[in-house]
This record gives C-alpha cells, sequence and structure tokens, in this order.
C-alpha cells in the first residue's frame, strides 16, 4: 500500500467529490422537480394521462443508464441539425449530457415511487376528504401528497443512494468526478488498487452520511406510522423494543 | 322541535352490474331527528347512506338539504353526479360523515385532523379552528390525545376524533356508516355514549347500525331496509317491538340471538 501516493492525490479527490455531489445534487432536484407531476399523472385513473408516462418509466427504466448517457453524449452529436442547434453548446458538454441523463433516468424511478405511494395511500382517507367537502386539489396537496411523500421516504432514500453510485458513469464521458479522479490517479501513480479503493472509501463515506441524513428525516416525518413511544401506554413500547423471533 | 326539513332523498336508485341494490328508496329528516337504517348485511344500506353525499353515485333520484335540491346530470356510466363539482363541495360541507373505519388522516395529529376540512373548506383561520378542535375534542373526551397519531389510539378514541372532526364542519346533518361495527366490544360504549349525548343535543342524524339498543332507546325513527326496499319504518318503540312485516320479526329474533 503506497500511502503517500494517496495522501498526495487527496486534493484531487476533493475536487472529485465536488463534482459528484454537484452532479448529485442538480439531477436529483431536477429529477425530483420532474417525477412529481408525472408520478401524479403516473397514479391517475385517466389512461390517456398515466399511459404516456408508464412508457417513459418503461424506456428509461428498461435500458442501461449508460446507454442513455452515450445516447444523448455521443449519439444525438451525429446529427448535423443538432450541431448546428442553439442547444449545442450545451449538448456538447459532458457535464450537461450527463445531468440530462441522469435527471431523465432518477426521474423516472422517482414518478414510479410517487405513484406506487399514492396508490399506498388507504381510499379511506380520501374518502373521508371527499365527504367533508374538500376539493380535488386539497384532497391532492392536504391529503394524499404528503401522506405519499412521507411513505416514499425509505424507497427514495434508496433511490438517491443508487443515483449516487450511479454519478461514476460520468466519468466516461471524461467528466472529473470522484470516479474520474481516481482514473486519473491510476494513470498518473499505475496504483489501480490504491485509486480505486480511495475512491470506493470516499463512495463509501458519501452513502453513509446520505443513509443517516435519510434516517433522521424518516425518524421526524414518519413517526405516525412508528410504534408509539413516550408515552404511558405500555403496549407501544413493549411493541418497540420487543426482541424478534 | 321544529319540523323543518333537513335532508331528502327521494327514489333512490343503484345497481352493481346487473345488481339492483337499492329500488327507489327515500327518506326525509327534520331538524333534530335521529334515523336509524337497519337491515342485515347486503340489505343496501350503506350504500343508501353514501348515496346520500354522493359518494356512491346513483343511477336514479335526487337529494337536497334544507330544501336546496343539489343539481345532478347523468354521467356516460349512467351514474348521477354534480353538475358543478363546487356545488357538491358546498353540499357536503353541510353533511359530515362518520366512518366504520374512521379514516383518520394518518399523517397529521388528532388535532391536525379536526382543524384541517375548517380550515380548507369553511376558511376558518388557525386560531378560530384550533378553538372549534379543542371544544368538539373535549366534547368527545379526546382531547388529552391532541398531539397523538391515529395510529396510536384506540378504537373507541379513533371513533370519536372522527365525530370531533365531523362535528367541527358544523354541519346541518350528520351521517354514520356503521360507527360501531369495527370497534371492540368493550369500546363500543363510549361511541354510543357521545352519540347519543349529540342526538339529546338535537342534531339531525342518519346512523346506519346494527347496534339495536341504540335504534331504539336514542333515534326516533327506525327504517328497515331489505333488499333495496324499505320493508318497514316508524317509531322504534312500536316496529321494534310490534313488528308487522314477517322480514322484520325474522330480521329482530336472528339479532337476539
Amino acid at each position: 500500500m503506497n500511502f503517500d501516493a494517496i495522501i498526495e492525490s487527496l486534493p484531487m479527490y476533493a475536487t472529485g467529490i465536488g463534482t459528484t455531489l454537484q452532479l448529485l445534487a442538480v439531477s436529483l432536484v431536477a429529477g425530483l422537480l420532474l417525477a412529481m407531476p408525472l408520478g401524479i399523472a403516473r397514479a391517475s385513473g385517466n389512461v390517456w394521462i398515466s399511459r404516456p408516462v408508464w412508457m417513459y418509466t418503461y424506456v428509461i427504466r428498461g435500458t442501461p443508464m449508460l446507454v442513455q448517457l452515450f445516447l444523448i453524449y455521443y449519439g444525438v452529436a451525429q446529427f448535423e441539425w443538432v450541431r448546428l442547434s442553439v442547444l449545442w453548446p450545451l449538448l456538447s458538454s459532458a457535464w450537461f449530457c450527463a445531468v440530462l441523463a441522469f435527471t431523465l433516468n432518477t426521474a423516472a424511478y422517482t414518478a414510479e415511487i410517487v405513484a406506487g405511494a399514492m396508490r399506498a395511500v388507504p381510499y379511506g382517507e380520501v374518502e373521508a376528504a371527499n365527504s367533508l367537502g374538500m376539493s380535488k386539489l386539497q384532497v391532492l396537496t392536504r391529503i394524499l401528497l404528503p401522506s405519499a411523500v412521507r411513505r416514499a421516504l425509505p424507497a427514495y432514500s434508496n433511490e438517491v443512494i443508487m443515483m449516487l453510485h450511479g454519478t461514476a458513469l460520468a466519468s466516461v464521458v471524461t467528466v472529473m468526478d470522484l470516479t474520474g479522479a481516481a482514473r486519473e490517479m491510476n494513470s498518473r501513480t499505475y496504483l489501480p488498487f490504491e485509486a480505486f479503493l480511495t475512491a470506493g472509501a470516499c463512495y463509501m463515506l458519501l452513502t453513509f452520511s446520505l443513509v443517516g441524513l435519510f434516517h433522521f428525516a424518516e425518524g421526524r416525518w414518519l413517526q405516525h406510522l412508528a410504534p408509539r413511544k413516550n408515552s404511558s401506554d405500555v403496549r407501544g413500547v413493549v411493541l418497540a423494543t420487543a426482541p424478534r423471533i | 322541535m321544529s319540523s323543518q326539513e333537513k335532508l331528502r332523498v327521494d327514489g333512490i336508485v343503484k345497481r352493481f352490474g346487473n345488481n339492483e341494490v337499492l329500488k327507489g328508496v327515500s327518506m326525509a329528516a327534520n331538524a333534530g331527528d335521529v334515523i336509524s337504517i337497519i337491515g342485515s348485511s347486503g340489505s343496501g344500506k350503506s350504500t343508501w347512506l353514501r348515496c346520500m353525499n354522493l359518494l356512491e353515485r346513483p343511477h336514479e333520484g335526487s337529494i337536497a338539504i334544507n330544501g336546496e335540491r343539489l343539481a345532478l346530470r347523468r354521467d356516460r356510466d349512467g351514474t348521477l353526479t354534480a353538475a358543478d363539482p363546487k356545488a357538491l363541495e358546498r353540499f357536503r360541507a353541510k353533511l359530515s360523515m362518520v366512518f366504520q373505519h374512521f379514516n383518520l388522516w394518518s399523517h397529521m395529529t388528532v388535532s391536525e385532523n379536526v382543524v384541517e376540512a375548517p380550515m380548507q373548506v369553511l376558511g376558518l383561520s388557525k386560531p378560530e379552528a384550533l378553538e372549534r378542535a379543542e371544544h368538539y375534542l373535549n366534547r368527545v373526551g379526546v382531547w388529552h390525545r391532541k398531539e397523538f397519531y391515529p395510529a396510536h389510539l384506540s378504537g373507541g378514541e379513533a371513533q370519536r376524533v372522527a365525530i370531533a372532526r365531523a362535528l367541527a364542519m358544523e354541519p346541518d346533518v350528520m351521517l354514520f356508516d356503521e360507527p360501531t361495527s369495527a370497534l371492540d366490544p368493550e369500546l363500543v360504549g363510549e361511541v354510543l355514549r357521545v352519540m347519543r349525548d349529540l342526538a339529546s343535543e338535537g342534531r339531525t342524524m342518519v346512523v346506519v347500525t346494527h347496534e339495536m339498543g341504540f335504534a331504539r332507546e336514542v333515534s326516533n325513527r327506525v327504517v328497515f331496509l331489505h333488499q333495496g326496499r324499505i320493508e318497514e319504518q316508524g317509531d322504534p318503540r312500536v316496529v321494534l317491538s310490534t313488528p308487522t312485516s314477517e322480514r322484520l320479526q325474522q330480521f329482530l329474533s336472528g339479532s337476539l340471538k
């Protein structure tokens, strides 16, 4: 193990972590913004609304993200009208293509998570809202979505971790993210084990930080589904601490 | 008690596929009436109640509250639906419902459950809605649970919260859909006590129930539904002690077992 080489390369890894987090944050935010309306449409009873979204998520989820990235970065550039269009400065940037591919990808998965969580809200809760005179929009924004978004947290935390690992693909199209930094160190020092082990350790650190963040969020927003604690009722406490048999 | 008409449903017909579960049933509730709808399961009593606030869309019939008829139009599947969604929302705001399975909003605390509709539907400010919530939660005896989530309540507490949620709308008529059927026997009493208090306050209530004691002692009219028709109705002390129809005699002897 050559620790000196690792320590020497650490500044490069730090920059890589910055790029990775940037890729992750931008694509997660954009993906979530897309996924909310898509998820609502996907859960709609109207097939003219839900079917197109189903098609979109079917195609995206049915193909590897690397293939999607190659299509956007290499494939689209094949057409002259694309190269001549106003979008070319964007589409010729590896960083933008990576973010676009990641966004489309996470939007599809997250839309399915949102739609699934909306379907999991007990129908009686919607009926109760209807019966008290709430409008369709109020039922959606006050009952369905708040309940669904909370329910979706555990599945979404998985999606975020998968996306963090997925951003490693950006290095394939020359983006200097965390994996890019490892490849760079490897080509400079011919120490592949040290190079990629360092990258792996960094990813693991990031993963566990995210897991901790979601754990905190679930504790805060999923109390209503957890067994009762800190009350005079002993039953809840016993349930919470009972050993698994 | 005034004889002002609060709720009127006329000629409700409802089919599920080829099965006609309601064959043109009508009812009128005057102010202060407590009407118990009884009948064996499958008689259509819950469906009838759910037609009254259009949670279930009937094929024929009309509904009116305070003499004001809700305009209906025929949908493509042949059922009737409100001509104007806004009018339906206003209609439902005057007609709160309590469900068999409580249907509390699981992601909201008890007090959030109760302030939600008054704020969203009636446009009350938060302090006004909280004041109402405190009043009605105290009224049904669960104010001390205000910070709890529904999953952490007993069935009897949950149903009393649901009643407070319905009361907070200060509705003209309250509909109860088998409010004690999902409760453990020892919890039925606490809910029935609350309902008895509401009845004695002069609230107009329509109650689908299996509790013959409640039907006999609290309601002033009992309606016996059989195979989608009203078989017999009237003063519970008369109807339940000396039933004239054979069906009701059978039903009552069965329910006394």
